[in-house]
């Protein structure tokens, strides 16, 4: 837990951000009669927010498939599975008023088909939208193991499986088995201990979090849940789930592990990723392939637009690579930019961020700004003290591309900036070393 | 426009620092201080910004 100093005053002077990117205005021209937005998710509220902002005052939907207004998913697997936070406090701040921006709300029913030809969205419950300018932002799904389903066993992506978690928390169980030693995985585990459970956490790879850090960070994030008493299992994949006897065969007793051994449990947590929602739009002529393919400007189609956890789109600034991003900060960014997109009649500079997202687990605030890459150093701190800044250089030439921050907020921020300006690695270590 | 900051929801992640670093400023010990309570005009649209890239939504703005 961090603590913070009153506010103080005093004012130095600092050059303020430059900016790579400016907005185009917003023109509610009458070619988008009706605005129709898939996904009452951040990135769709983020959305709506900007068309409104921008002077859109045109028709107006989104739709969702859960029964909830837009709420803020990162606190799920920490302050509201801890119990610290109730279900008021997750709602997204635009929509605490849900009638404040004239949003025709469709919350509770799925999406179930695109047709890009007629351009309309087709209802489970069998209506129609139809829409003059589609912004696709449904998310993605969290993984399950295969095999039938056991009580017991548990995902975090939605409110509801965070609610459900939850209450599984609350009857003190014995012991928490985490698959999957991801973000959520780790902070599942972090939050399960802080409550006082006892937690295994069972990893595949050889460090945790192997899909973004390397081995070595990797390690210290196994180092800090050890230190606070998680059973941490690396390299050994998961055989099969176990259930009980007789009375509890439908009810999961422990994790069967691919050496042999099995992890007791009663509660089990899976973490091992998610998949984009594109489900609904399979035969609608969009290209689908991991998320909506777009281009650099998230246009999957005329008139058609993606953002999210969903969308799938070559960020020039790193290459020509197609990328899908799980963050948050990537959501409302994108949310807001395809808004613009949507709206603009003259040419839109591409949609090229430097990625940030956090986790915090334990009194730890891990910050990771850009991309990882092999050529690694530390320039900042130390792993063993488990304060130190992590920067990562571009194989081909003499350029910072990602930094990792454990517990320094500052530099994460300072980071980022410098691979927005293209530093060097010398610049880097100039400024994020000491 | 005055700035306030709920610090109990406040966990430094110094997104509104990297937005409007003539306001905010994560220091070295990890604490988000306000270097202006009451930014002058030529602010107001990066304070709004870093009002909503607060990943905490932890600040909010007075008339």
């Amino acid at each position: 837990m961090i603590v913070f100093a009153k506010p103080s005053s005093g004012v130095p002077s600092r050059p303020s951000r430059s900016k790579t990117e400016q907005a185009a205005p917003l023109t509610a021209t009458d070619s988008l009669a009706h605005i129709v937005i898939v996904g009452a998710s951040l990135a769709g509220m983020q959305a709506a927010q900007m068309l409104r902002r921008g002077g859109y005052d045109r028709s107006l939907t989104i739709i969702g498939d859960e029964p909830h207004y837009p709420y803020d998913r990162p606190p799920l697997s920490k302050q509201y599975l801890a119990g610290s936070w109730d279900e008021s406090k997750l709602r997204l701040r635009a929509a605490v008023d849900p009638d404040e921006l004239g949003i025709d709300w469709r919350i509770g029913v799925p999406a179930r088909a695109l047709e890009l030809s007629g351009s309309s969205v087709m209802m489970a419950d069998g209506t129609s939208i139809p829409y003059d300018g589609l912004i696709i932002a449904t998310g993605a799904s969290a993984r399950r193991l295969p095999g039938p389903d056991l009580e017991g066993v548990y995902v975090v992506r939605s409110l509801d499986d965070a609610r459900a978690l939850r209450d599984a928390f609350d009857a003190e169980p014995k012991r928490v088995a985490v698959i999957g030693a991801g973000f959520i995985g780790a902070e599942v585990a972090a939050t399960a201990r802080e409550r006082g459970l006892e937690v295994t956490m069972i990893e595949a790879a050889k460090s945790p979090l192997g899909r973004v850090l390397d081995t070595a960070a990797g390690l210290a994030i196994a180092d800090l849940h050890r230190s606070h008493g998680v059973d941490v299992r690396l390299g050994v994949g998961v055989h099969s789930l176990v259930s009980g006897e007789g009375a509890g065969a439908h009810t999961v007793a422990g994790v069967a592990l691919a050496d042999g051994t099995v992890v007791e449990a009663d509660v089990v947590v899976v973490g091992i990723g998610v998949t984009p929602n594109t489900g609904w739009l399979e035969g609608s002529g969009l290209t689908i392939d991991d998320g909506v393919v777009c281009d650099e400007t998230c246009l999957a189609a005329p008139g058609v637009v993606a953002a999210g956890d969903v969308a799938r789109w070559p960020n020039v600034r790193f290459g020509e690579q197609l990328t899908r991003v799980e963050q948050w900060d990537n959501a409302v960014d994108q949310g807001a930019y395809v808004a613009r997109r949507l709206l603009a009649e003259d040419e839109v500079a591409p949609f090229a961020p430097v990625p940030w997202f956090w986790s915090d687990q334990y009194d730890r605030k891990i910050q990771l700004a850009g991309m990882p890459t092999s050529s690694a150093e530390v320039v900042h701190g130390s792993m063993a003290e488990q304060r130190f800044v992590q920067i990562y250089g571009r194989p081909d030439r003499d350029e910072l591309v990602g930094a990792l921050a454990w517990n320094r907020p500052r530099q994460a921020v300072q980071a980022r900036q410098l691979i927005e300006q293209r530093a060097t690695m010398a610049e880097a270590r100039e400024t994020l070393g000491g | 426009m005055k700035i306030v900051v709920d610090f109990d929801l406040c966990e430094s992640n110094a997104v509104c620092m990297g937005i409007a670093p003539e306001v905010f400023e994560v220091r070295d010990d990890d604490f988000l201080y306000i270097l202006d309570e009451n930014p002058g005009p030529e602010l107001h649209d990066r304070v709004r910004e870093a009002v909503e890239r607060c990943p905490k939504q932890a600040i909010t703005l007075e008339d």
